[in-house]
């Protein structure tokens, strides 16, 4: 096992994604052709509370948006981070600070200093793996456009 | 949210025989239905102005139209990438509209592609008249030699192009080498894996980017649909500075860059959002069904593809009337080392030989011969026969039929599955006629 694959175990993602309500997405841009709102705006319609954090914005998706995670004035399930990966150990930090239990890493969001905070903080950690395709792959509809989810199963599921 | 679901996706990695028959597909939650459902249907119910906003802005993944995607197509594609080790694929109405579409996505007029000369017949009129037209320079390599590659590499190369197995000339490309040299210049190697299809062969192991097929061959298998597939491997960079056309804004779709939103998924994104949708050539899903079932058995059938190939070839080897087989598996062959690395289950079913009497001693071999099929097509359980120096290739010129391993007494074959004993009976009767 690499030292990114203990971050990316199956398992662990579909905990998160069963569980989590509400995530903040640190670094959310209310440029709609950015990726963090293609990720942030699919988590929303998909019934999750969204949290903007980024203190370049005021507003988005109609949400106040906070200029850092301690600002928060909610209980936080996920803490959803795209930033620079040298960001990412102060973002850890406060990620223990407000008793989030779910630290997840984009694509290349890659620390393992800030990964090592947030798991002596107690936190699952989840890195380079994007939410909403982990989303799509286990509980959306990913397959509909082709793409090689890896699942096999002759389960009925349910409507999607 | 199910526990039976959690169980399914436990990260466990699935036999390639448990994937052609299962990958891509979930049940219908709505009837259960052990087969894929036909999703005959040209559009789809929106369920709500949002909703559909954000489908046709790729903000969530949803069914806008079958032009650009179909429920039915899209387990075919799933389950083509994951027999592949691709991160997805896209279908198209055949194998050459595949081909086009894949090399228009990451193409611009005064672009430069470096491909084998080693081709199936529609490849080189596709590549040198229809992307000529485009203002695509081409340059055509001797397959064998990666040293010819890298010098054919100009500041304008966007892809090197070849077959994992030549047509007809059964060439074996060193996937390992060419893609080594396209990597050393940040180069895209796409491969046409119609041949060994991903049971004998997955180029994408041996550094593809991205990997073409006609699905109308082995995959479908029973000759009843043309069909295509691209599959993307899903780790080239397309960001490097070299192609634009895919990470660039694209005014085609109000600014997006494909290649930074969706990451690995963004050429595939492209080839489905913009190509696709503007080139049209999109798979029917009954065809798409049709394919599903062959894929079901490819393992099966290939295993008796190469098994009868062999038996052939080895025949022809020791005719008198026939020479130049050039079947790659044969022990005499010079590309036995590479079927060892690359195809150690096979080196596929389609060879061609030089009937003894030129042009014309082909053309009695095939008037004489009743089981195997006269017709221009590979693939099929059932065996065919051509000579392609009179259809398939016929437009090409004599330099270029010499390159692509043509002779005028050229007959190729692609075996079938049948009693392998009456395929030889059949070809001596052929022979009859030659004598």
């Amino acid at each position: 096992m690499t030292a990114l694959e203990r971050y990316q175990d199956p398992q662990a993602i579909q905990r998160v994604l069963h569980t989590a309500r509400t995530i903040a997405v640190v670094g959310l841009s209310g440029n709609e052709l950015r990726a963090s709102h293609f990720v942030g705006l699919y988590l929303k319609r998909r019934g999750y509370r969204v949290i903007p954090v980024n203190p370049r914005e005021t507003e988005v998706f109609g949400e106040t948006s906070y200029a850092s995670l301690s600002d928060v004035p909610e209980p936080v399930d996920v803490v959803n981070v795209f930033r620079a990966p040298e960001a990412l150990p102060e973002i850890a930090r406060e990620a223990v600070a407000i008793d989030a239990g779910v630290l997840w890493c984009q694509f290349g969001v890659i620390n393992e200093e800030g990964a090592q905070i947030a798991q002596d903080g107690g936190m699952t950690v989840v890195m380079d793996r994007c939410l909403k395709v982990e989303h799509a792959r286990y509980l959306g509809r990913m397959h509909w456009f082709g793409f090689n989810t890896g699942r096999v199963t002759s389960v009925r599921g349910e409507v999607q | 949210m199910t526990e039976r679901g959690d169980r399914a996706g436990d990260g466990r990695t699935f036999g390639f025989e448990t994937r052609q028959l299962h990958a891509g597909q979930r049940i219908d939650p709505n009837t259960g239905a052990r087969a894929v459902p036909i999703f005959q249907t040209t559009s789809y119910v929106f369920e709500d102005p949002d909703a559909a906003a954000a489908y046709f802005n790729l903000q969530e993944y949803g069914n806008t139209y079958s032009r650009i995607m179909n429920p039915t197509v899209a387990v075919f594609e799933e389950r083509v990438a994951s027999l592949e080790g691709g991160c997805g694929a896209v279908a198209f109405a055949s194998g050459i509209a595949a081909q086009a579409a894949a090399l228009f996505t990451l193409l611009a007029p005064g672009d430069h592609v470096v491909s084998s000369s080693a081709l199936y017949g529609g490849t080189v009129n596709q590549l040198k008249h229809l992307l000529g037209k485009m203002s695509v320079e081409l340059t055509w390599v001797d397959p064998d030699d990666p040293e010819a590659w890298r010098q054919a590499v100009r500041p304008n190369t966007k892809a090197f192009f070849g077959e994992t197995i030549g047509n007809p000339g059964g060439n074996v490309l060193d996937l390992e080498a060419v893609a080594s040299v396209a990597h050393d210049h940040d180069l895209p190697l796409i491969v046409d894996n119609t041949f060994a299809t991903p049971y004998l062969c997955r180029p994408i192991e041996w550094g593809a980017d991205i990997v073409i097929h006609s699905a109308t061959k082995f995959m479908g298998g029973h000759g009843t649909s043309i069909g295509g597939v691209v599959v993307e491997a899903g780790t080239f960079d397309w960001s490097n500075g070299r192609f634009a056309v895919v990470a660039d804004p694209s005014p085609a779709y109000h600014g997006l860059r494909f290649h930074e939103t969706f990451g690995m998924y963004g050429y595939l994104m492209k080839l489905r959002a913009e190509t696709l949708r503007d080139l049209g050539g999109t798979l029917a899903p009954l065809n798409a069904f049709l394919f599903l079932q062959g894929l079901e058995t490819l393992s099966l059938r290939m295993e008796r593809h190469v098994a009868n190939a062999l038996a052939v070839a080895s025949y022809l080897e020791s005719h008198e009337l026939a020479s130049n087989v050039t079947h790659p598996g044969l022990p005499g062959s010079a590309y036995r080392p590479l079927v060892e690395k690359y195809l150690p289950r096979g080196a596929g079913a389609v060879f061609s030989f030089d009937c003894a009497g030129g042009r014309n001693g082909g053309q009695e071999l095939i008037r004489g011969v009743t089981l195997w099929s006269h017709l221009a097509n590979v693939g099929d359980a059932k065996s065919l026969i051509i000579h392609p120096a009179s259809t398939t290739h016929r437009q090409l010129s004599d330099v270029e039929l010499e390159a692509a391993g043509v002779r005028p007494g050229t007959v190729r074959l692609s075996v079938g599955t049948e009693s392998v004993e009456d395929l030889i009976w059949d070809l001596e009767n052929g022979f009859a006629r030659v004598r």
